[in-house]
């Protein structure tokens, strides 16, 4: 375990520095830059930006740049973002909560939903339950996010006045009811995609175990259907979906773009999409590297968890 | 001199005796351009006042604010939150007019707050004001602040005009004054944009750049620093002992809401009661002005949407060629039907709101043949392909605008049409807006561009930056010349405006340098941006101004009914 631990960590190194290279030079070859927003402003002449330009040392060459970067990061300095001299870290931080209530609330409804749909649709396959959730899942799937976004502020916040046209609160309330009101629909809506997917990845995993040999040799047995079901199908089923875990943890911390334009939700999704709009390097890196190590634990996570639940599998 | 009506009006009394003793006609013909208070509207402000703040007014803004030290690099939505938290020494209505705010008399020539030769300033400042924490506003602050706006390593927003102070000497603890290393009459109309930040606080700071004060500031300002939820929104609170007028609401709330459609929506919905900075897009106008309970204004801007030729090309070197491509824009067509007849045509880069504006300038006329003859007698002759060629010089050149601008992706379509017309070939070749304003726009890397352009610094008439041939980027210049214009006429009356305190005599310097730049056709005057800004019926007291960046400039004087 430990060995295998190690050289899951060297791996993991590597990356980060390959994709920290790669986010870096794309990002520093975009031409333009932080202070090009400027350009229209009367009053700031070319001399101003050139004096910018120096106090933010954005005039060194990009390869010496990174190597300044990525020195400060190796010692925990995450650098301060470009708008406003705040600390990358403290950025993160600010937008982690939302999104961590936002993302948190749907896939616990996604997974609770979609593992129910999933046990249902391959215990009763092709009855009509079954072909409403796969017709279901692809209308989920193909529709776009901020569709259904729309659609839900038109109907229940406009029309029928039932809950807020977006917002993490109401400015002035702010009370927990006030927060859990507010995260009804964007959170609804965000999990209506991850249903989808979870209840069909469920569903296969369901058919996958149902069919299996020793499923056959505990109904041979007389073991009750109902026992079988739970504990050798359901059991088995699940294994595959510790991995589908691993994978879609990260875009818990990560966010979600779409659904937090749309409901005006100061997540980590638009912080990035903003953070690129500005140019602010330092925190468009920052969140790459933060999902990056995100991305890697999630894996590891899952591939640990699957080791400890599976006794088939030994992490050498 | 603690009640504050009191005060102004003795200053007001003060400033209109001294200038009838020194017979000062050309300040008497212009009373406007003279001390009075800001925004008192009448006797309903004034009875407000003696009650105690309440409610609450949520400006929509699709930017977020973040940068809160107000000297620091910043955009419009930076400034709407500085107006509430801070003050300048000056501020600048909707009429242009500049009035004392922390200063207690507007300097000049006349009261003898600037010298003859424009070099010496005196400034006396307002006394009994104080900082959110307590503390007695002084001179020193004021002293403090212009220095470091100009410290090497301040990451400092506009240093033009505070670049030239010299000797800052505080006289007294009400009294300023400083020389200037040459006359400079726009720095005046700079100060009302110039927030004044506490000595006592940001001296102690390490660095300015990264001190405590710029994530909860302390001001004078009308409001006080509440708490801010990064990337939602930010309140602030009623300052009660505030030295102005006002605030006569309880809170005052940025709310960040990215999304066009999503803003509209809250708008119409009732979760932001105030459409700041980004305004109802001209499309939803119409259904807007019809929304219960809501008052949809249309505010111009100082804005002029333009198209930018680069002079240095080949192209566009002969003033024939930029007549004829002028008189082949149907403008009319592009306001009426792309958008929606919102915004007003115009000759000038001076917005019309402005006291230096000249509504004398030719009227660009429609007229595809007068355009062809232009070019038929300059010697431009069609070639096989029907696009004109003369020495050699295809009359064929890119356009440029920020990528995804829908509508003026419809204008660029429009154009090339109209300019196929008089065999002139134009290429649609957009940019992402972080792409077009750097170096392509700030270096003259462009054939054409279309643009939202400001030329006024704080509703200053001086255009140096845009129109001085030493303000040419491409060329080594420090300033923002792009069409890479250049007319020794123009460079001699800008230099003359800059050194000229006398407002009559400011305008005949600028109404002509309009009469020029209008002849010479650096760019295309397409129109003054005139933008719908909606609020609630029950928030009063809401005034747009055009002379400043933000419509949350008076913040102080909006109240709450019902």
């Amino acid at each position: 375990m430990s060995r295998f631990l190690l050289g899951r960590l060297i791996q993991s190194a590597i990356l980060l520095v390959v994709v920290s290279v790669i986010g870096y030079v794309i990002l520093g070859l975009i031409p333009g830059g932080p202070l090009s927003q400027f350009g229209l402003d009367p009053g700031l002449t070319a001399a101003d930006i050139e004096r910018l330009k120096e106090q933010m040392g954005l005039n060194q060459p990009l390869w010496m740049r990174y190597l300044d970067w990525a020195w400060k990061l190796l010692h925990g300095d995450w650098g301060v973002s470009l708008r406003d001299g705040t600390p990358v870290l403290t950025v993160i931080a600010r937008h982690l909560v939302a999104t961590l209530l936002l993302m948190g609330s749907s896939t616990v409804i996604a997974v609770a939903a979609g593992t129910w749909i999933g046990i249902r649709s391959a215990t009763r396959r092709y009855s009509a339950f079954d072909y409403a959730a796969t017709v279901g899942a692809m209308v989920a799937l193909s529709i776009p996010t901020f569709w259904f976004g729309l659609v839900g502020i038109y109907v229940f916040s406009l029309k029928l006045g039932w809950l807020p046209a977006g917002n993490m609160y109401t400015i002035g309330d702010a009370s927990v009811l006030d927060y859990l009101h507010h995260l009804i629909l964007p959170s609804l809506v965000l999990s209506l995609v991850h249903i989808a997917v979870w209840s069909r990845y469920m569903r296969t995993a369901m058919l996958d175990a149902i069919n299996q040999d020793f499923v056959k040799t505990a109904r041979a047995k007389g073991v009750a259907e109902r026992r079988i079901l739970m504990k050798h199908v359901v059991g088995n089923a699940l294994l595959p979906m510790i991995t589908l875990a691993g994978v879609q943890l990260p875009s818990i911390l990560t966010g979600a773009l779409v659904t937090e334009t749309v409901f005006t939700w100061p997540g980590m999704g638009r912080l990035f999409y903003d953070s690129l709009g500005y140019s602010d390097y330092p925190v468009v890196m920052g969140i790459l590297m933060f999902s990056a190590i995100v991305v890697i634990l999630g894996n590891l996570i899952a591939d640990v968890v699957v080791a400890l639940v599976d006794p088939r599998i030994r992490l050498a | 001199m603690t009640d504050h009506d009191h005060t102004t009006h003795l200053l007001s009394r003060r400033a209109a005796l001294r200038l009838g003793l020194a017979g000062g006609i050309a300040g008497l013909g212009l009373p406007h351009l003279l001390g009075k208070p800001a925004f008192a509207q009448g006797a309903t402000a004034k009875e407000a006042a003696k009650k105690a703040p309440a409610g609450r007014v949520v400006v929509g803004i699709t930017q977020e604010p973040t940068v809160f030290n107000p000297l620091m690099l910043k955009i419009e939505v930076d400034d709407g939150v500085h107006f509430s938290l801070f003050d300048a020494l000056f501020r600048i209505g909707p009429d242009g007019v500049i009035t004392p705010n922390l200063a207690a008399e507007v300097p000049t020539q006349k009261n003898g707050g600037i010298s003859e030769d424009g070099l010496n300033w005196r400034v006396r400042l307002r006394d009994g004001v104080r900082w959110h924490d307590g503390r007695p506003f002084t001179a020193e602050d004021v002293k403090y602040t212009l220095e470091l706006i100009t410290k090497p390593n301040f990451r400092a927003w506009r240093t033009a005009g505070h670049s030239l102070l010299r000797d800052i000497t505080v006289v007294s603890p009400t009294e300023i004054t400083w020389r200037m290393e040459k006359p400079f009459s726009p720095y005046l109309s700079f100060l009302t944009e110039t927030f004044i930040v506490p000595k006592h606080v940001l001296e102690t700071a390490a660095d300015p750049n990264t001190a405590d004060f710029n994530k909860a500031p302390i001001g004078t300002g009308a409001f006080k620093w509440g708490k801010r939820t990064a990337g939602d929104n930010l309140e602030l609170v009623a300052n009660r002992d505030y030295h102005g007028e006002g605030p006569y609401i309880e809170t005052l709330v940025f709310k960040y809401i990215p999304d066009l459609t999503v803003f509209y929506t809250q708008f119409k919905s009732g979760d932001i009661d105030l459409t700041g900075q980004t305004y109802i897009t001209p499309d939803n106008y119409k259904e807007a002005k019809t929304l219960p309970n809501k008052v949809v204004t249309l505010v111009p801007r100082q804005t002029i949407e333009t198209i930018y030729f680069n002079l240095e090309k080949p192209q566009f070197k002969e003033l024939a060629v930029r007549q004829a491509l002028y008189a082949a824009v149907d403008k009319g067509a592009i306001i009426d039907a792309l958008y929606y007849g919102v915004p007003s045509v115009t000759e000038s880069y001076m917005p019309r709101s402005s006291f230096y504006f000249n509504d004398k300038l030719p009227k660009q006329t429609f007229d595809v043949k007068a355009a062809r003859k232009l070019l038929d007698e300059a010697g431009w002759k069609p070639g096989k392909d029907g696009i004109r060629v003369k020495d050699g010089v295809r009359l064929s050149f890119n356009n440029t605008t920020t990528s995804g601008d829908h509508l003026r992706e419809q204008v660029q379509q429009f154009l090339k049409q109209s300019w196929a017309d008089i065999g002139v070939e134009m290429n649609i070749a957009n940019q992402p807006a972080a792409v077009l304003w750097g170096d392509f726009w700030a270096k003259s890397q462009f054939d054409t561009v279309i643009a939202g352009v400001t030329y006024m610094v704080a509703s200053d008439p001086d255009v140096t930056n845009r129109f001085h041939s030493s303000s040419i980027g491409a060329k080594g210049g420090r300033g923002s010349n792009t069409a890479q214009y250049a007319n020794p006429e123009v460079d001699a009356l800008l230099a003359k405006g800059t050194g000229t305190f006398d407002p009559e005599e400011r305008r005949k310097i600028y109404t002509r340098v309009q009469e020029i730049v209008r002849h010479d056709l650096p760019f295309m005057p397409i129109f003054q941006y005139t933008v719908p800004l909606g609020h609630k019926s029950s928030v009063k007291g809401f005034v747009p101004n055009p002379n400043t960046r933000t419509e949350s400039w008076n913040a102080a004087g909006w109240s709450r009914v019902g």
